[in-house]
């Protein structure tokens, strides 16, 4: 089996460039052989067509399928015009999920940049700020699926006589009379604790951010306000802060949607269960559990529907920085 | 600088002082960072009943408590070991597809002039941040009419799909800042289109190609969502972080097997990570400027 999947990946990997040499080659040559002006007009669809073609297939037809089929009953069969969504907003589950994706669109962005801005500021000011800034980026190769592991771990419960095994309630037992937090089924916890485990993976993406945006601060500002006199504090909120705005809403906004789209790290630490289910993860039991097509596609729909302004103040800016798109 | 120096040997004590809550701050959040994964890795390889019993920290005041065996039980009873190989077989093909679609695309919009340029890049863009959940049910459908549920070669086309806005976007960035000259100047001599692809964008772009292709390597190596619902629950293709959710899920081991599962899970990205770390984060700034 192993050898099998060695020689897979030795074999796709060597079709893939072969074909694609040999495709834009003759494509080349063939297009070439073109009057002057058509060949002008062809050859660059010689290049953009495979990825035209590829996004066409797997993200906007299938995206707009979705919304049409969200439309429609379970498999599909009957058209049944808004009835999904009503029944979606009116079902108890999802009301649930909508309200946490708040709590986390909320949460995840703000504290993300705080704690990001917070190390990016800090570490420049003490001597091993590269091996903290080191430290709170690690966890960006870790996958959520093994930050789950990681978390559920850290939050263990075991009954209150019992030894604490987890660190968080060994810590918060060390408070005498003190009972141990069931972190993950308590509903006055649970939620917080799944989007303080997304954060860990995800700050050190904020402060790499921040600490570029930093780097390009100019020096000269500073060593001026520092030799009026002005307090570090001062500094920080009357120069630093004003230029870093536009890097705040940069990080604020990657932060947003990568809070809309939570799906791995609720599923692997609770499920779902104890009412920490988001949009993403009634989705999939829609999807799977359910085998529900229209529903599934009415919740895609209306997480689409969530990011669709962020899709056109992206744009807009991207019209912006290239002036001839 | 003269001046700044002399003042701060004056007030040596009282900055030594003020400076104790900066230094308080960043080290209780790098131990904030760094705890669970050396809690992690230490119950790895400490013995069942001890991982059951006492908190990872205790194990330090016990010196040779340590065991290789959770490693050998998530490798083999676990299939993990499999599952290593399933996660290659997932994510070298996806990626080294994404960067050579993307790349040819990005040259066309970067490098040429046509009709819907715009529209093709504009749309791109939009594309960018589109929640994959969107396209989940009809691609499934359509993958499921077609076979390829459950193969490799569906779940490469679906990563393919996800990552090539994010890889146009990249490509384009680093292509379209390329100095004019070197294309015409190639051109003049009587380049193809083709040539200047393979014998002067490529080559001058081979810091641009390796952020994108470390990103999606460590990108689809960590997937979940994807390789759930394309390689249709098969155990024998499960890649790892399916695997390890499905051992979280069933409750049939204890923490010391599942850490070791964890830490397992983590070797092959992590290592890329830090071999390639200044690749990863230009390809992480240049990706973020719009979001």
């Amino acid at each position: 089996m192993i050898a099998e999947r060695i020689g897979l990946v030795l074999l796709a990997v060597s079709a893939t460039v072969v074909i694609a040499w040999a495709y834009l080659l003759f494509g080349d040559r063939l297009i070439s052989r073109l009057p002057r002006r058509l060949n002008r007009r062809v050859m660059p669809w010689l290049f953009v067509a495979p990825a035209v073609f590829v996004i066409g297939c797997l993200l906007v037809f299938p995206a707009i399928s979705t919304v049409v089929l969200s439309l429609f009953d379970k498999d599909g069969s009957s058209f049944v015009g808004m009835q999904n969504y009503t029944d979606m907003l009116s079902n108890e589950i999802t009301q649930g999920a909508l309200r946490n994706t708040v709590l986390w669109v909320i949460a995840l962005p703000s504290l993300a940049a705080l704690l990001g801005l917070l190390v990016a500021v800090l570490a420049e000011r003490v001597r091993y700020g590269t091996l903290v800034k080191a430290t709170l980026f690690l966890p960006i190769a870790i996958s959520p699926v093994a930050a789950g592991v990681i978390w559920t771990f850290m939050y263990d419960y075991q009954p209150p006589i019992t030894e604490q095994t987890g660190t968080m309630n060994a810590l918060v037992t060390l408070v005498p009379d003190t009972e141990p937090i069931a972190w993950l089924i308590s509903q006055a916890t649970n939620n917080w604790a799944l989007i303080a485990a997304m954060l860990w993976t995800q700050a050190g993406f904020a402060m790499v951010i921040f600490s570029a945006a930093l780097g390009s601060v100019p020096v000269e500002l500073h060593e001026a306000a520092r030799l009026d006199g002005a307090s570090e504090w001062h500094v920080f909120r009357r120069i630093t802060l004003p230029l870093l705005i536009p890097t705040v809403v940069v990080v604020m906004t990657a932060m947003t949607v990568i809070a809309l789209k939570t799906f791995d790290i609720v599923y692997v630490m609770t499920n779902g269960n104890y009412g920490t289910d988001v949009i993403a993860t009634v989705m999939y039991k829609e999807l799977f559990t359910a085998r529900d097509n229209g529903t599934a596609g009415a919740v895609a729909t209306l997480l689409m529907l969530a990011v669709l302004p962020i899709i056109f103040v992206n744009i807009r800016q991207f019209r912006l920085e290239n002036k001839e798109a | 600088m003269l001046q700044r120096v002399s003042r701060s040997r004056l007030a040596v004590p009282s900055i030594r002082l003020r400076r104790l809550p900066v230094h308080l701050t960043v080290l209780v959040i790098a131990a904030i960072w760094l705890i669970p994964v050396v809690g992690l890795t230490v119950s790895s390889f400490r013995p069942a009943l001890s991982v059951a019993t006492t908190g990872w920290w205790k194990s330090f005041a016990l010196p040779g408590d340590y065991t290789l065996e959770n490693y050998s039980n998530a490798l083999d009873n676990n299939g993990l070991g499999l599952s290593l190989f399933n996660s290659l077989a997932a994510t070298v093909p996806a990626t080294v597809l994404t960067v050579t679609v993307a790349a040819a695309a990005a040259y066309g919009l970067a490098c040429m002039k046509f009709r819907f340029r715009n529209s093709v890049l504009l749309l791109t863009v939009g594309l960018l941040i589109v929640p994959i959940q969107i396209t989940l049910v009809p691609l499934l459908k359509i993958f499921n009419s077609l076979g390829l549920t459950g193969s490799f070669l569906g779940l490469w086309l679906a990563h393919l799909g996800y990552s090539l806005p994010f890889g146009i976007y990249l490509l384009h960035k680093f292509f379209s800042q390329l100095p004019r000259d070197l294309f015409e100047a190639a051109a003049m001599d009587g380049a193809s289109a083709t040539q200047v692809f393979f014998q002067i964008v490529l080559p001058v772009s081979r810091p641009a190609l390796a952020s994108l292709a470390i990103f999606e390597f460590v990108w689809n190596w960590n997937d979940l969502l994807t390789a759930l619902i394309f390689l249709g629950g098969f155990r024998e293709v499960a890649p790892m972080t399916v695997t390890v959710s499905n051992m979280v899920a069933s409750r049939g081991n204890g923490w010391e097997v599942l850490t070791a599962a964890a830490v397992l899970s983590m070797v092959v990205p992590m290592a890329m990570f830090i071999a390639m770390q200044k690749h990863f984060v230009r390809g992480m700034l240049a990706g973020s400027t719009t979001g």
